[in-house]
């Protein structure tokens, strides 16, 4: 994986939270990380990817920029179960995308969400993960991205 | 119209459900997944489905080949995160007659079924 690559989440990422959010998000530096569960903040959705391209990717995210975002899509109920569903279609939505530039072969699984840590998920130690932060109306995000 | 909404998420299934403001168009019916939908979709026999793809159970192109093989006449609407060219083609080959990609806005859904409706009154 290189920085273009990365290019092409980071712009999933931006462009979901500017159409669906309704404002910006703010992308920060991405960073190479060993232990993804350091990067856990709450609920994550994750999409195994398979075909070309072989790993996963992950979108994690704290209870209260879930909520908001509910809300701004305005959907009144916040609650648990919703709150997996958001986070598993921001996962979604943006390894989805992602297939427009890396093409149909860049196979996407239909999304696990986890709350809490990730004990009984590991990114093989071979593959490096990049962090990629995000920030959206004040609340803080990580997307993961952990491709061959 | 009757309409059925076809989305393993929920969220999306209810933004669909309050963003659609084509007079006449009623939402009859909702599933989480392809065999769900086939289910229902011989009950309530909608006018349009909007049908996400990536689905559990069953995924939403082979849900759409065979919603075309119960009624040819249907009008399906894919309305998915796969946004590439070979996975559009792939779906309209099966019969989805539109293809709106995830993210979208209140506007864009409303376009949609409304481009669609237009070119169906046509015949």
């Amino acid at each position: 994986m290189d920085e273009t690559d990365l290019q092409v989440f980071i712009q999933g990422a931006t462009h979901f939270f500017s159409h669906m959010g309704g404002e910006q998000a703010q992308i920060g530096t991405p960073y190479l990380a060993s232990n993804c569960n350091s990067e856990i903040k709450g609920f994550t959705g994750i999409i195994g990817v398979t075909g070309k391209r072989k790993g996963s990717v992950y979108f994690t995210a704290p209870p209260v920029l879930l909520k908001v975002l509910l809300m701004t899509l305005g959907e009144d109920n916040t609650d648990h179960d919703n709150m997996c569903d958001m986070v598993g279609e921001v996962a979604n939505v943006i390894s989805g995308n992602a297939r427009k530039e890396f093409g149909s072969e860049f196979l996407v699984s239909v999304p696990i969400v986890v709350v809490g840590r990730l004990d009984k998920i590991v990114v093989p130690p071979e593959l490096r993960s990049f962090v990629v932060p995000i920030t959206w109306k004040s609340y803080d995000a990580s997307l993961v991205i952990a491709l061959e | 119209m009757k309409l059925m909404i076809v989305d393993d998420s929920n969220i999306i299934r209810r933004k669909i459900e309050r963003s659609t403001e084509i007079e006449g168009l009623e939402v009859v019916a909702t599933a989480s997944n392809g065999v769900e939908a086939l289910e229902q979709f011989p009950k309530v026999r909608p006018d349009i489905v909007t049908m996400d793809l990536t689905m559990p159970e069953m995924g939403g192109i082979e849900c759409v080949e065979r919603m075309v093989e119960i009624d040819p006449s249907v009008i399906v609407l894919v309305v998915s995160a796969l946004s590439d060219k070979a996975t559009a083609i792939e779906a309209l080959k099966k019969g989805a007659n539109g293809f709106l990609c995830k993210p979208f806005t209140e506007e864009e859904l409303n376009r949609a079924f409304r481009e669609l409706l237009e070119e169906a009154s046509h015949g």
